[in-house]
């Protein structure tokens, strides 16, 4: 059909060879949510606080890392950190790093948007109730805008997922490299980044089905 | 460690310097993501509309699967399927350079993303619009170019700007099938110079100058398009 030929993808290979690389992409996806979304949210705060020392700094990390392109910054820390720490880094590990770091730049945006939508008056009670500000945001605030921008978090993660693609600039072994080095095995590249994409279509428009069923679901409990 | 920005003045080894072949690195970003700029705004557009044609339900189906393919593929697997699978599956597209390969890639990726900004904008507009132009006699394709499209364009600016920055920023893809744009001289001349700082430097200034100026120029068109009385047209403030 169309030139192409099928017969090499079986479990098989994708155990050999794809395996490894779907395990560690969903490691670096889960790895950079989880710490960007902490990251974030501590450079959304400090982006809040109204105290200009806090704020500026924090402005200029979160614009700076969003008006450079995902593969630069790949390349950037790829190059800075054996520079830091004097020694050579593994490019999965520097990959791990470097998504961590820029993806808190983006959930820093969508925290920002999620605090700033919770009416002032809960500020107030919290504070009236004797509430310090760490108490405040943490039982008060926090939970409320983490709840809000639920949808949006996740859509950010399912952009994330596939961003981790782009590892592909530095050699690091996740799920496309996985298809791509069995399509050279195998002499099939074609069918192999044509099986790639399946993947992670199939994937991502799971998901991107199920955020869409979460936030009809949230919308009733609002 | 110590800089030398001298490097941008060496030769490369092909009778040019550093600094020639990265302004020519330059073009080449601007040229991808320009001309995949126009693919995906009129792709976008149009499949944006349809989607809200309601009373064409195929064709709406059909702008939906559009969106869903071409969002639900990392832009790199995007890339890779035009530049390898599809001239090995159509041969009609091994007569078609690279570059427009990589700018259909890119242009299709960008439209699904602004098609969905065009049905939000369209979606957006209070139902009287509408309304109001099927009280005029206009036809569908009337209604649309002189009532709704005109207003939602100017609602969806905003968004169109950080997905044209977007557009910028991903043609550094690019690179991944060789085209000679920023990125892919970025790692080639750290490979042969060992300079990466000031070459990563000197790139990435320019990135984020060219995602400026496309800033700036969204920033101009929304001021020039604005209409009396509406949306953030007032200076700010009052009622």
């Amino acid at each position: 059909m169309l030139g192409l030929d099928l017969s090499f993808f079986d479990l098989e290979m994708l155990r050999k060879f794809v395996l490894s690389g779907f395990l560690f992409s969903v490691q670096l996806t889960v790895v950079a949510t989880v710490g960007g979304i902490v990251l974030g949210t501590l450079l959304a705060l400090m982006r809040l606080s109204g105290q200009r020392w806090l704020t500026w700094p924090a402005t200029v990390y979160v614009n700076g890392m969003r008006s450079i392109p995902l593969v630069m910054v790949i390349l950037w820390f790829y190059l800075l950190i054996p520079f830091l720490i004097g020694k050579p880094i593994g490019a999965e590990l520097s990959a791990v790093i470097t998504f961590v770091a820029f993806e808190a730049a983006y959930f820093s945006e969508i925290m920002r948007a999620g605090i700033q939508s919770i009416p002032r008056g809960q500020v107030f009670a919290g504070q009236a109730l004797g509430m310090t500000y760490a108490q405040n945001m943490r039982l008060i605030i926090l939970p409320q805008a983490f709840r809000n921008m639920l949808p949006v978090l996740l859509t950010q993660t399912i952009i994330l997922f596939q961003d981790t693609s782009l590892v592909y600039a530095i050699g690091a072994y996740d799920l496309l490299k996985g298809f791509a080095n069995a399509g050279k095995i195998y002499g099939r590249p074609e069918e192999a980044y044509l099986l790639a994409a399946l993947v992670y279509f199939l994937i991502c428009f799971a998901l991107s089905w199920g955020v869409k069923r979460l936030q009809a679901k949230i919308a009733i409990v609002r | 460690m110590t800089w030398d920005w001298q490097v941008f003045l060496t030769d490369d080894g092909g009778g040019r310097t550093y600094l020639e072949w990265m302004l020519e690195a330059w073009r080449w970003t601007l040229a991808v993501a320009g001309s995949s700029w126009v693919v995906a705004m009129l792709v976008g557009a149009v499949v944006g509309t349809a989607r809200t044609l309601t009373d064409r339900p195929w064709l709406v189906r059909l702008a939906n699967a559009w969106v869903e393919l071409f969002r639900n593929i990392p832009l790199l697997v995007q890339i890779f399927l035009w530049y390898f699978v599809v001239p090995k599956m159509f041969p009609a597209f091994q007569q078609v350079p690279g570059f427009l390969l990589v700018v259909l890639g890119l242009g299709f990726f960008t439209s699904a993303r602004i098609a969905e900004q065009f049905r939000a904008g369209i979606q957006a507009l209070p139902r009287g619009q509408r309304y109001a132009a099927m009280a005029m006699g206009f036809t569908t394709y009337q209604s649309y170019r002189y009532v709704l499209l005109p207003m939602a364009f100017r609602i969806i600016l905003p968004p169109l700007t950080s997905e044209s920055m977007n557009l910028l920023k991903n043609s550094s893809v690019a690179f991944a099938v060789s085209i000679a744009e920023l990125t892919m001289f970025a790692m080639q001349a750290q490979e042969e110079t060992s300079r990466g700082m000031e070459i990563y430097l000197a790139v990435t200034a320019l990135y984020a100058a060219s995602a400026f100026a496309v800033n700036r120029v969204f920033a101009l068109i929304e001021q020039r398009l604005r209409v009396p009385g509406f949306i953030a047209s007032g200076s700010g403030g009052g009622h």
